[in-house]
């Protein structure tokens, strides 16, 4: 069962004993899952206390004490309301809602292996958010129903952008070309509907247009919650799959991976994922678009970005809320402070394919 | 070549009847019969746009055929679980896509993914199988060098490690030696006979150069207008005739007075010596 090689199958240097070659190997693979587990464990650590700060800082702060009373249900003088009833529910939707946008991002890019292929950036979240524009300001429906009108409307943009681009090859530039066309299309029709709103309301026009946390209760928080509980683990379970198809569809296939089954599988579940989250706070700027890269960066190719990459996307939408809310003298919604953030990346993104599609 | 059968031979036999194969309208493959026998090393050889891509390519089924059906042990391969069939059978594609960073040792680990279950848990198993074939491929000095960093020789290397760490008795590969120099073509080529030699592989290869496919292989398939012109030993398959009506190329056959195999000499229009 020994390989014996030639003099000449070697690269110069000696090669280690086959002993010493299973040392490396295990080192190597401890070693990544040393970086994995440092990495996930310090963004747990920052998602943690950024939701903590965001529970007791605001016009009155309340400290850990109070916070924790209220969390746990005990009546706490003023802090009951304003920390039980208007900072936990957008404080969780921040978190729940970052998690559905990084993990659904980050399945687009690795699928079809383009950080520009984010739903955010093709126009799934266009497509999400101007049903749920339309469902609360035309047909004057809420609750569940808003969340299947955004479920419907994305995967319906997906279908749409597949079917226009499928000849140029899924992972194409025509498939973000074309997405980026749709989402156009999509942004100025949410426009249209919140110009033929009866009462103009500019928190509820930005909440549809960049998406915002203003004035989130349980109600919007709950289907978002659970979208998460029951998509994230189905992704979760693909994770092996997706990671393969980066090696390229035949070599995935090669190595027992349902190619089509698994894009299939992820493609819902990313959608769902990043509908639900919209139909609660608008499609909150370059959240799903910016988790992955980030995530990426910070763990090198270390094993699968789909939790570092729900991390992120918690961490964002956190702090850009309370950056939004707080630290700058007026008041601007979690989507316009992602939007500043994202955009640059979006346009260093953009120049750089440029060029190495220009030279190659 | 001679093929030494030992106790680790592959066993496993692969077999394609009356394949028919094509993208939408167009028919590549056509009532195609093909029998890889154990433990033997096979080139299909043929001109560009052929097939021979697309062969592979059904063979390890990725695509599903219009017609006829591939058999591994009796059994038709598109009926078995995908997971099981890449325990058996490992395909090198023509153009595999590294990701961005990572490392030999990591991309060499992804061949075991037909060995582990739903959520990972990497065995010890797994390790010394990553370790053979970077010790079988002599990447083992690369382990931690990323993948976008290394030569085309040592690139090609790896991804036959990765192949390898799948562990499978049959392996195909589409053109591994194509875009290398002729001493890296050699040191893949050695490597492939070493592992049919020694662990009783069976390699069914895309190979452009017919001189090294005759020298390293034990049985030559030509492909032509869809099906198999020719299959047989380098001496019986490779005649003027085949060249000519495979590749439209008028040539001689002489002996490799390396190998005592045939050797093809083209003949162009141009710097034919008179007489
Ligand atoms: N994915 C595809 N879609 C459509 N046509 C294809 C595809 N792949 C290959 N072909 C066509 O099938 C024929 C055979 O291709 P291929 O099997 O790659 O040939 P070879 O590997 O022998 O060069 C060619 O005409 C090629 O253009
Ligand atoms: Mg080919």
């Amino acid at each position: 069962m020994t390989a014996t090689l030639t003099p000449t199958a070697s690269t110069g240097s000696p090669t280690g004993s086959p002993a010493g070659t299973l040392a490396k190997v295990t080192g190597a693979r401890l070693g990544r899952r040393r970086r994995r587990a440092l990495v996930i464990g310090i963004l747990s650590v920052l998602v943690v206390a950024v939701f903590a700060a965001s529970l007791m800082v605001g016009r009155t702060f309340y400290g850990p004490a109070e916070v924790l009373g209220v969390v746990f249900g005990q009546d706490v003088d003023g802090a009951t309301f304003t920390v039980g009833t208007l900072r936990l529910p957008r404080a969780v939707l921040a978190v729940v809602a970052g998690a559905c946008f990084g993990l659904g991002g980050v399945t687009f890019q690795t699928m079809l292996r383009n950080p520009l292929a984010s739903p955010d950036i093709i126009g799934i979240s266009s497509g999400a958010s101007a049903a749920a524009a339309f469902a609360i300001i035309v047909l004057g429906i809420d609750g569940p129903a808003r969340s299947a009108f955004a479920i419907v409307a994305g995967l319906g943009v997906a279908l749409l952008i597949y079917l226009l681009s499928s000849k140029g090859g899924v992972a194409g530039t025509r498939l973000i070309l074309v997405g980026i066309g749709i989402a156009a299309i999509l942004t100025s029709l949410t426009n249209y509907l919140l110009s033929r709103a009866g009462s103009w309301d500019l928190q509820e026009a930005l909440r549809w247009l960049t998406g915002s946390l203003n004035g989130v209760g349980w109600e919007q928080v709950l289907p978002t919650l659970v979208a998460l509980l029951v998509l994230a683990p189905v992704l979760l379970g693909q994770s092996a799959n997706l990671e393969s198809l980066t090696l390229g569809d035949d070599t995935a296939a090669g190595l027992g991976v349902r190619v089509n089954r698994t894009r299939l599988v992820a493609v819902i579940a990313a959608v769902g994922l990043v509908a639900f989250a919209t139909a609660a706070c608008g499609p909150i700027a370059f959240v799903a678009f910016l988790s992955g890269p980030i995530a990426a960066r910070l763990l090198g190719p270390n094993g699968s970005l789909l939790v570092p990459s729900a991390l992120v996307g918690t961490l964002l939408v956190l702090v850009a809320d309370l950056v939004g809310q707080f630290a700058i003298g007026t008041r601007y919604p979690v989507g316009v402070v992602t939007g500043v953030l994202g955009a640059p990346f979006l346009l260093y993104l953009i120049v750089r394919q440029h060029r190495i599609g220009a030279t190659s | 070549m001679t093929t030494h059968l030992n106790l680790t031979a592959s066993t496993h036999e692969l077999r394609a009847e009356g394949l028919a194969v094509g993208y939408g309208e167009r028919h590549v493959l056509s009532g195609l019969d093909l029998e890889i026998e154990p433990g033997t090393v096979t080139s299909i050889v043929g001109a560009n746009a052929s097939g021979k891509s697309t062969l592979l390519r059904t063979l390890s089924r990725l695509l599903s055929p219009a017609g006829g059906q591939v058999l591994l042990d009796g059994r038709s391969v598109h009926s078995m679980p995908s997971k099981e069939l890449a325990r058996v059978l490992g395909l090198l594609p023509q153009s595999p896509v590294s990701p961005d960073g990572i490392t030999v040792a990591d991309l060499v680990g992804r061949g075991r993914h037909p060995h582990q279950r739903m959520f990972r848990a990497w065995s010890a198993a797994d390790d010394a199988a990553v370790a053979h074939a970077l010790d079988a491929t002599a990447t083992a000095d690369l382990a931690d060098r990323p993948v976008d960093e290394l030569s085309g020789g040592q690139r090609q290397r790896v991804w036959i490690a990765m192949v390898l760490a799948q562990q499978t008795d049959l392996l195909l590969l589409d053109e591994p030696t194509t875009f290398l120099d002729v001493s890296h073509q050699i040191e893949v080529l050695d490597l492939l006979a070493d592992l049919n030699r020694d662990r009783g592989t069976t390699i069914v290869m895309v190979l452009h150069d017919l001189n090294l496919a005759a020298r390293y292989s034990d049985r030559l398939v030509a492909l032509e207008g869809g099906r198999v012109y020719a299959a047989g030993p380098a001496s019986a398959v490779l005649t003027e005739q085949c060249v000519q009506d495979v590749f439209g190329l008028r040539s001689r056959i002489i002996d490799d007075p390396v190998s005592g195999g045939p050797l093809v000499v083209p003949v162009g229009r141009h710097h034919v010596a008179a007489g």
